[in-house]
């Protein structure tokens, strides 16, 4: 049967895909499009950096302290054991990365599941679970990684497990409110009315609809979990078989006045990745936040 | 007489308020037959949804509860099911519409996804099974170039045609009973009648019984046979809708049929002015005394209605009115 006004719908011009119209918004924040670019190029740094410069970051090459300049062979110059700053800060690209990523996915996992299950069960498993959160909230952060590294050993894993560990309340606490929030919307009814079941409901029905918030917060906890570990390689703990930029900086940071590029040029490096991940966040946050959309 | 489909037996259902605990639902008593089409009439509030939602088993968590009372669906209570077996008579053998189709859908999946998603959940298909029979649904809802628009997400979509796909996704499992919340308040008037249309259709070709929740008293006229009038969680009259419409026995449900323009049988030069329902709801702390809570609105008030509240009077012709005044009406 042919009805006039189903003909019409057809003629009505599709509306855009969310993703497209959320590269058109991130697109138009500069500051977080020049940063992606940089942030690329230091990802493909922590690939394929210690392929094309393939110096050994612990080998001694040559005079201690040698300035920035003063040999074309070591463009960053050496350290106070005499290796090559420039192999250092190539082989500590990869460490950081891996640390901000891994301990970012380790809280937002934490997180996530302790705001879900919060958020969507509400009573007395919100009641325990958000006092859970707050008890974590409270505990002296640095201290309490200190104390995590200390007894079980400064490995990679141990490292990102205690930086995950400390940083998962902020993301807990925007889950829960966005569970809160969407858990009363129709769709969430409709969904519950057709049959889904819980697990279901929680994450497959909410949690992509809670994502957005999540995935501003995730990108930012990459950039605080790097100076986190920052942190803790100056305070010497971090694993001493892998080169990390914090590490760079507090083993010369006796030789500071003498030679202080041995530490501002490790310190630049995390400036800049850190930076650029909290612009491509704020960028993130445009595109993805509806309430900015209207600007 | 066939046992009824869904059998509703003095339900009473309690919500726990700051004020207290109040009876949104009251003594409600109600069949629906194999293929029939009933509706719930009365004004926000009056407990339609409510009534709705206790029988999807759906009533807000620690807020409301059922009281009292039984729900029989095919000879099984509802009231006493477990939540395993009722999550799988939701939306495989009872079904729900809602108000806001513009909310109403996931935005972040395609309607395709949604439709099949409800298909693989309650009978087993598989994904691609399931994807073609979405595709199939959408047709049988009047959606045009179904094929093509499986994949589409809602965003992409007018309220009518999301409307059509949360109707297609109810009818999914081929479901005993439909129930249809305010299906086209957020809707404009000619895709109103489309989506009556095509309830219609599907009633009449798949033999679901409807359960119409609305306020809308054309709508009642033009879709069911039977009718209830609630008002304040309370059954007002329930009968036939071409008796109660002809001659209700009840002031509110006068009220409600006088605030409608066009359904006087005969349009004549004479023209009657339209009437309203003074007053408002009373609150819910109203609810549950022990008299007539539609007294304060009431051009009839006795002292009897402030006194007790109203049995139900019964009718030869099956009518059933609560009101001290039926017969003089």
């Amino acid at each position: 049967m042919s009805d006039p006004f189903t003909d019409l719908e057809e003629e009505i011009e599709k509306a855009r895909h969310p993703v497209a119209e959320a590269w058109e918004m991130f697109r138009r924040n500069h500051a977080a499009l020049v940063a992606l670019v940089v942030l690329i190029g230091v990802v493909i740094m922590a690939i394929i950096g210690p392929a094309l410069y393939a110096r050994d970051p612990y080998d001694m090459v040559w005079t201690p302290f040698t300035r920035p300049g003063e040999n074309w062979d070591f463009i960053l110059g050496t350290d106070y054991l005499g290796r090559d700053l420039l192999a250092m800060i190539i082989s500590g690209t990869r460490v950081s990365i891996i640390i901000g990523l891994a301990a970012a996915f380790v809280s937002v996992f934490i997180g996530v599941t302790v705001g879900a299950l919060a958020g969507f069960y509400r009573g007395w498993v919100e009641e325990a679970l958000m006092r859970f959160t707050e008890f974590f909230q409270v505990l002296p952060t640095l201290l309490f990684s200190m104390v995590i590294v200390a007894l079980f050993g400064a490995s990679l894993p141990m490292i990102v497990l205690a930086i995950g560990i400390v940083s998962w309340t902020a993301v807990a606490r925007i889950t829960r409110a966005e569970f809160l929030r969407i858990r009363e919307l129709e769709y969430v009814t409709a969904s519950r009315a057709s049959g889904a079941r819980n697990g279901k409901l929680m994450f497959r029905v909410i949690l992509p609809n809670a994502l957005p918030p999540i995935i501003v917060q995730s990108a930012l906890m990459v950039g605080s979990a790097i100076l986190f570990e920052a942190g803790l390689a100056f305070l010497g703990l971090t694993d001493p078989n892998v080169v990390s930029w914090g590490q760079i900086i507090g083993s010369n940071r006796t030789y500071f006045l003498d030679a202080s590029f041995t530490v501002t040029i490790p310190g630049l490096a995390i400036f800049v990745t850190v930076l650029c991940i909290s612009l491509v966040g704020d960028g993130l946050n445009d595109a993805l936040n509806p309430k900015l959309r209207a600007r | 007489m066939t046992e009824p489909l869904l059998k509703v037996e003095n339900l009473r259902i309690e919500l726990t308020t700051r004020a207290g605990v109040t009876p949104v639902i009251d003594n409600l008593s109600f069949e629906l037959g194999h293929g029939e089409n009933i509706s719930f009439v009365g004004e926000s509030g009056c407990g339609k949804s409510m009534t709705a939602l206790s029988i999807m088993g759906l009533l807000p968590e620690g807020v409301g509860r059922i009281a009292s009372g039984s729900i029989q669906f095919d000879g099984e209570e509802l009231t006493t099911a477990s939540t395993e077996r009722l999550r799988e008579i939701r939306g495989n053998e009872i079904s729900m519409i809602f108000q806001e189709p513009m909310t109403s859908l996931n935005p972040v999946y395609t309607v395709g996804e949604q439709i099949a998603e409800v298909l693989r959940a309650h009978q087993g298909l598989s994904k691609k099974a399931a994807w073609d029979m979405a595709a199939e649904l959408l047709d049988a809802v009047r959606i045009p170039n179904a094929k093509g628009r499986v994949g589409d997400y809602p965003f992409q979509m007018s309220g009518g045609q999301r409307q059509r796909v949360m109707i297609a996704m109810a009818l999914a499992c081929k479901p005993k009973i439909l129930i249809a919340d305010e299906p086209t308040t957020a809707l404009d008037v000619t895709v109103q009648a489309q989506i009556f249309d095509l309830l219609r259709d599907l009633r009449r070709d798949t033999g679901t019984s409807i359960i119409m929740i609305t306020h809308d008293m054309g709508a009642v006229a033009e879709m069911a046979e039977r009718m209830i009038v609630m008002y304040a969680g309370r059954n007002a009259e329930i009968g036939l809708v071409d008796q109660i419409i002809d001659h209700p026995r009840h002031p509110y449900t006068k009220g409600l049929i006088s605030c409608v323009p066009h359904i006087v049988a005969n349009l004549t030069e004479e023209r009657h002015d339209l009437t309203e329902v003074p007053g408002i709801v009373p609150s819910l702390q109203e609810f549950g005394k022990n008299r007539c809570l539609f007294a304060s609105r009431c051009n009839l008030r006795t002292d009897e209605c402030l006194r007790e509240r109203p049995p139900a009077r019964e009718f030869e012709n099956g009518q059933k009115a609560d009101c001290w005044h039926a017969e003089e009406l």
